[in-house]
């Protein structure tokens, strides 16, 4: 069970998270409500899942000319300082804190994935007018 | 400015909860002119370089299981295969709508556990 839990987890987060769909939340709540990892840890594992995971997609997403690195770029100074206090602040808050703000913050993302969906096609020939801005 | 702001939520997020930055790049994104496809590729490569910034803090807090994470990495690999080379094929909103409600069961459960 658990090995097969394992790659399925795995598989399903990878394919996701390369989409930039939330996939790094199946790895989250499986370790944590599967695994007993406590949510802290459960975190640093996702990330670090996350690293070679993205990088790989960014490898194909480039290939297929899809990365805006326009945006990239003007979206990065304030990025990577959010990610600096938004990182502590998580060292900062007990476990089980963080792990019902977590859950807040999923189900805040699961219905509006569940509500919002039909705005969000993602077939390009659907958005001809969108592709061409 | 207001790039900056935007930007600082999505690390924030990404940074707090170890995961979930895309799905807020994403709309934001959109909003500035991506079309979705490219809007969902762009949103991982920023995610990528924050969570380089977010894995050196958890590293200085000694709170990385590269054991752990090491272990599911290889099946990630194969999956990040399929969803890239997916990802200007698929029409994603039943896929989202199903995600969202095994996520928002999944939450629910967290929050009572």
């Amino acid at each position: 069970m658990n090995i097969f839990g394992q790659a399925l987890a795995g598989f399903l987060t990878g394919v996701l998270a390369s989409m930039g769909l939330g996939g790094g939340f199946i790895l989250v709540v499986w370790l944590t409500l599967f695994m007993n990892t406590d949510q802290r840890t459960a975190q640093g594992i996702n990330v670090l899942f996350f690293l070679p995971i993205a990088f790989t997609a960014l490898i194909m997403h480039l290939k297929n000319g899809l990365i805006n690195k326009n945006l990239v770029k003007k979206l990065l100074f304030g990025g990577v300082v959010g990610a600096a206090i938004g990182t502590l602040g998580a060292q900062l808050v007990a476990n089980e804190l963080l792990r019902k703000l977590f859950a807040l913050f999923l189900i805040g993302f699961g219905l509006r994935e569940m509500f919002s969906a039909k705005n969000a096609k993602h077939t390009e020939s659907e958005n001809p007018e969108r592709s061409a801005e | 400015m207001k790039k900056f702001f935007k930007g600082s939520v999505c690390g924030f997020l990404n940074g707090f909860f170890g995961s979930g930055g895309g799905v807020i790049a994403v709309p934001i994104l959109e909003k500035e002119g991506c079309d979705p496809n490219e809007a969902h590729a762009t949103s991982v490569a920023l995610i990528f370089v924050l969570s380089l910034v977010t894995a050196a803090f958890y590293g200085f807090s000694g709170n990385l299981d590269f054991k752990t994470a090491w272990g599911y990495i290889p099946y990630g690999l194969a999956g990040a295969l399929c969803g890239a080379f997916f990802l200007k094929k698929i029409r994603a909103d039943w896929l989202k709508r199903i995600f969202g409600g095994i996520v928002t069961a999944a939450a629910v459960r967290m929050l009572f556990v």
